[in-house]
Parts: structure tokens; C-alpha cells; sequence
């Protein structure tokens, strides 16, 4: 186990590098001068100029900025930004609010994504189940800004249950809308998948004989096809935490919510390269630990696979 | 004492997008306590339907019971209640399944699947349920089973598996076994053993056993009487020795010319020629007519009834009495 997990670890590593790899390559190709959109209408001298891009290495080739950056970025140093700050401060500044989002928005999905599942996996063929898969594909179907834009229009200006944008309102009530219309369109596929398997275990022999053995039909679903059933599902929710802080991004922009999301589109439009991979470096770290969480974590629901 | 089981009449029909197939056409059935009785039949022949409708294991739709009854010690079954029929599954029927592993839920460990029966029907604690446990697994002969509790079904071996699935049929003391296959998808020295198995469990505890199987040896090892199934109807029953050794239906007797032996050694085997007939449209006449040797147009016009031929035989066939002496099927 100990062994597997520093392997594991281990192979994180060439991951990183090329996913950041490629990250600042996109960046670094990212059209403008990032001194001119600093600076704004009045240009500064030429000579301020060359100093500013001396001191952020940008005069630099590119692999020597991209190998300076890394070597920071494993010392734990991201670089600063344009006014001086560490990137990592602004990020930690700004992550508590998107991953409160993110976290709320994710149980919201579990619950309403299992119990539609669930519901339409176990009267598979019948009108509940037909209700179920049209409510999902709606959901699926429709843009999420559409609804995200729609709700803030309903709930928060027409009905005024919430405020429409911003963070005023703290936990929970400023996070419920924009949680719940990353909920809706991501539970369409929880539900899916959970259906489907459930469907699948419920044709299994085992469940068979679990009848065999005169059980109950609450305690053959509860006890025997349940557990079952999540396996294929558990995988799923685990690296979907990691999705939704991606997720969150879009929606932090609608509903104004100060998370990393609004710091990456305001650092893409000041030019600030730094900042902008520092954010995607951090995300696919945690799409990679959260992959490794549910690896580690998946023996407990399948003890055919326990390492 | 009342028969252990007695099935009467019992049809059984599925619906499918072609159309309804007859799987079971008027089965009749008893047996007594301590007694035991093969079920043989090729695929197809509705001898595993049997079994689950006995056992209250078909799904329905898109099985539908069109008539007949089972009686378990008297009770009919299919007039029971759904909770009458839990209390009588397990406790006083029970059943071993084919193939172990996909019969064991691979997320339990075995103990728990077989503590499971004394927790739900005699509420036995979680300790005392794994207590028994331990001991039925004892009981089949699973070496070292106070270790191997907590273990799940995909570490042990094919046999061991199927052990514990008997353990599982066994945990109740129940009154009647229907073992499915019980040996097919094992190799051929854990075969014996589980048969051996299977036989010794059931003479000390007085048990009915119906062993469904495709294999005649199997049947000739086990059981005192035997039903041979056709497109599910049962063309000859009776004491094994005797239907086997002198089948009076052509059916019968083609399947145990079909069996390797050392008088066939270096010819080739003989084999029933054809297939069975499509149970969407079941022939108005003999179902095995178009198969068989001593076919005429009486065969053809109308299906011959179950009749008995000898001391506790049974043969649906006009020709009965001309099956030992005129019968060769082609090798």
C-alpha cells in the first residue's frame, strides 16, 4: 500500500511537468505585450520598459523562463505578479470561496445525481425511470450559463429568495444558487451512470441468489445490490470533485463570487502569465491527488481490487 | 407424512419480442422426504425453469405462470403470500446454483453471506451469525474456516466457492436442495467431491434433493429417481437404474447412447441428430418427432400422453414398447 501510493506519487511528477509544460506554452503564446496592457493608454520609456522586462525574465528564451518557473514552483514558489504579491498568497486568498462553491455544488450533485439514479435504476422500463431520463437530458442538454443566467433572473431579481450575485451573504445562502446550477447539469451523468449500473447489478446472479435465500426486496436492494452498484459510480464522484473546481470558474464570473475564477480571467486579460499558470498548475495538482485518493479509497467499496 | 414436494401441471410461458415461448408445458413432479431426484434435459428443455419456479426465483414478467400448482409439504406456493414464501426460502427450500462465483456477492465476505441466512430468519446476533457461520463452512470441509471468515468470494478456488454456496443452501437444515448444475463449472476431480458432497449432506439430514443437470453421469451417481425433460415436458420418469439402463423413450435412450464408453473407443460417438424444436411454436404432435426414429404420423398428429410403462415408470411415447430393441442412432 505504502509502496503503491509513493509510486504513485512518483509518477505525478512527469504529469505535472508536462501539464504545466503546456499550460505556460499557451500562455507564453498568448497574443499582447503584457507591459503594454499594464500600462494602459499612456506608454512608459523605453528604458522602464527593458527593466521591467529584465526583472520578470521575459526577455528571456523560452525554456529558460519555463525551467526557471518550475524549478520555483517545486520549492514551493509560484513567482509574484505584476504589483509584487506572491501568486500562491493570491491564490490561498481566493481558493477558500471557490472551493466552498465547488464542495457545495458537489453535494448537491451527489444527492440530487444518486437519488434520481437510484430512483429510475430501480423502476428501470417504467414511467418514474422514462420521467427520471427526461429530466436528466434537459438538464444535460441545456447550456449551463443559460440556466445559471436564468435562475439569477428568477430566484434572486423576480423572487428575491437569494441575492441575484456576490458574496455578501456568506455561507450557505450566497453559494446555493450558483452551487445548484453546477449541481443540475453535472447530476444528469451521476444519474446515468448510476442508473445504468444499478440495472446492471440488479440482472446479477448474486442478486438471485440473495432471493434464494428469502431476503426481503428492501433488504437485497439495501444489502446486496447498492454497494454493488457504486463502484463504478464511486470512481466517478471522486474525480468529479476535482472537475467541479474547474467548474467553478465559469460560475464565479456569473454569479461574482471572488474565487480563483475571477482571478484567472482577470489575470488572462492583464497578460499575467505567472498567475494564470500558477492557478491551472494548482488544478491539475488536485485533479491528480484526488485521482489518487480514489484509487487509494477504492479497495474499501471493491475488496476484489485492494492493494 | 405429506409428500415433501409435488408439482402439478405446472406451465410456464415467456413472453419475448417474438412471441410467447412455452418453457414449461405440464410438469408434473414429487418427491419424498430423504429422497432425491435428477432432472436431465439439454438446454432448452426447461429444467432450470423448473427449478426456479419451484423456487419463486423467476422474473415475471417476462416469465408468466399460466396454471398447475407446488405443493411444499402440503403448502401451495404459488398462492402463498410473498412473505409466506421468504419464510419458507431458505429455512425449508434452498438452493445451489451453477456457477459460484457469479452466485456470491463479490463485495461480502463469504462468513457474512452465510451468517446472513441465520440473521435474517432466526435473528441471530452478528456474533452467533458468524459463529454458524464457521461451523457450515466446517461442515462442507472448508479447511481452516474460523480464518477464512472474512474472506471473499474471489480468493478461493472454484470448489471452495462452491462449498461455500452449499454451505449457504445447507445453513437452514432445509427440507428440500435443488442444486443447479451444481458440477458443471468445475473440473472433474472437484466434481466428484462436491457430488460426494452434496450426497452424504443429504442422507444425514434426511433431505429431498433435485438435481438438475445435462450430464447422465452425474445422475446415475446421485439420484434414486430421475425425470427427463424434452421441450419442457418430461417424457420418461422412474427409478434411475431402470430409465437409464432400459430407457422406454427414444429421447432417453439416444441421450444415453450418446455417452463415451469403452466398447465406442476409437468410433465416433453417436449423437441425437437435429435440434430441439422452437418453443415459440411447439409442434402440434410429439415435440421430439422430428428427431426421432421411430417417428410415424401418429407422432406427428397428436402428442402422446405420460403413461405408465412398468413399476413406477412413466414414457410419453406411442412406441414405447419398441425403444430397446429398434432404436440405433447414427454414429
Amino acid at each position: 500500500m505504502l509502496g503503491y501510493t509513493l509510486r504513485r506519487i512518483l509518477q505525478m511528477i512527469p504529469v505535472l511537468l508536462g501539464a504545466t509544460f503546456i499550460i505556460y506554452a499557451l500562455t507564453f503564446l498568448m497574443p499582447g505585450d503584457p507591459i503594454a496592457a499594464l500600462t494602459g493608454e499612456r506608454p512608459l520609456p523605453e528604458a522602464t520598459v527593458a527593466q521591467i522586462r529584465q526583472a520578470y525574465h521575459l526577455d528571456d528564451p523560452f525554456f529558460v523562463q519555463y525551467g526557471n518557473y518550475i524549478l520555483g514552483v517545486f520549492r514551493g514558489d509560484f513567482g509574484i505578479d505584476f504589483f509584487g504579491r506572491p501568486v500562491l498568497d493570491l491564490i490561498l486568498e481566493r481558493l477558500p470561496v471557490t472551493f466552498a462553491l465547488a464542495v457545495t455544488a458537489w453535494g448537491l450533485k451527489l444527492v440530487i445525481g444518486l437519488v434520481i439514479g437510484v430512483y429510475g435504476g430501480l423502476r428501470a422500463g417504467k414511467a418514474a425511470d422514462h420521467f427520471a431520463l427526461v429530466f436528466t437530458v434537459l438538464f444535460m442538454g441545456i447550456p449551463g450559463f443559460v440556466i445559471a443566467l436564468g435562475g439569477q433572473t428568477y430566484f434572486g431579481v423576480h423572487l428575491g429568495w437569494v441575492d441575484p450575485a456576490g458574496i455578501r451573504a456568506g455561507w450557505p445562502m450566497a453559494f446555493i444558487l450558483p452551487a445548484l446550477v453546477m449541481a443540475l447539469e453535472a447530476a444528469a451523468g451521476l444519474a446515468r451512470l448510476t442508473r445504468t449500473s444499478l440495472v446492471d447489478v440488479l440482472r446479477a446472479e448474486y442478486l438471485r441468489t440473495a432471493k434464494a435465500k428469502g431476503l426481503s426486496p428492501q433488504r437485497i436492494i439495501w444489502g446486496h445490490a447498492l454497494r454493488n452498484a457504486m463502484i463504478p459510480v464511486v470512481t466517478y464522484l471522486g474525480l468529479s470533485l476535482a472537475g467541479m473546481l474547474g467548474g467553478a470558474v465559469i460560475i464565479e464570473a456569473i454569479f461574482n463570487l471572488p474565487g480563483i475564477g475571477g482571478l484567472m480571467v482577470a489575470s488572462i486579460n492583464n497578460k499575467e502569465g505567472t498567475v494564470v499558470v500558477g492557478i491551472a498548475t494548482l488544478l491539475v495538482l488536485v485533479y491528480l491527488v484526488f485521482n489518487l485518493l480514489v484509487d487509494l479509497t477504492y479497495g474499501l467499496i471493491d475488496p476484489r481490487v485492494r492493494i | 407424512m405429506t409428500q415433501l414436494l409435488e408439482v402439478r401441471d405446472l406451465r410456464v410461458q415467456f413472453s419475448t419480442a417474438q412471441g410467447t415461448a412455452t418453457a414449461i408445458n405440464g410438469v408434473n413432479l414429487s418427491l419424498e422426504h430423504g429422497q432425491s431426484l435428477g432432472i436431465l434435459g439439454e438446454s432448452g428443455s426447461g429444467k432450470s425453469v423448473t427449478a426456479r419456479t419451484i423456487m419463486g426465483l423467476l422474473d415475471m414478467p417476462p416469465a408468466k405462470i399460466n396454471g398447475g400448482e407446488i405443493l411444499l409439504e402440503g403448502e401451495d406456493l404459488l398462492t402463498a403470500t410473498a412473505k409466506r414464501r421468504r419464510q419458507l426460502t431458505g429455512p425449508v427450500m434452498s438452493m445451489v446454483f451453477q456457477d459460484a462465483l457469479s452466485a456470491l456477492n463479490p463485495v461480502h465476505p463469504v462468513g457474512r453471506q452465510i451468517g446472513e441466512l441465520y440473521r435474517v430468519h432466526r435473528g441471530y446476533s452478528r456474533k452467533a451469525a458468524k459463529a454458524a457461520a464457521i461451523e457450515m463452512m466446517d461442515r462442507v470441509r472448508i479447511p481452516a474456516a474460523a480464518s477464512r471468515v472474512n474472506d471473499y468470494p474471489h480468493q478461493f478456488s472454484g470448489g471452495m466457492r462452491q462449498r461455500i454456496v452449499i454451505a449457504m443452501a445447507l445453513a437452514l437444515d432445509p427440507q428440500l436442495l435443488i442444486a443447479d448444475e451444481p458440477t458443471t463449472a468445475l473440473d472433474v476431480t472437484v466434481q466428484a467431491q462436491i457430488l460426494e458432497l452434496l450426497k452424504e449432506q443429504q442422507a444425514e439430514n434426511n433431505m429431498g434433493l433435485i438435481l438438475i443437470t445435462h450430464d447422465i453421469s452425474v445422475v446415475r451417481e446421485v439420484t434414486d429417481q430421475v425425470a427427463v425433460m424434452y421441450a419442457g415436458r418430461i417424457v420418461e420418469q422412474g427409478p434411475t437404474a431402470h430409465v437409464l439402463g432400459d430407457p422406454r423413450h427414444p429421447y432417453t435412450l439416444g441421450l444415453s447412447q450418446s455417452v463415451a464408453n469403452e466398447d465406442l473407443k476409437g468410433r465416433r460417438l453417436p449423437a441425437i441428430e437435429g435440434s430441439p424444436p422452437d418453443l415459440l411454436a411447439l409442434p402440434r404432435g410429439c415435440s421430439f418427432a422430428n428427431r426421432c426414429p421411430l417417428a410415424d404420423e401418429q407422432c406427428s398428429s397428436s402428442a402422446p400422453p405420460l403413461e405408465s410403462v412398468g413399476a413406477g415408470r412413466t414414457s410419453a411415447c406411442f412406441h414405447s414398447g419398441k425403444v430397446a430393441s429398434n432404436v440405433a442412432y447414427s454414429n
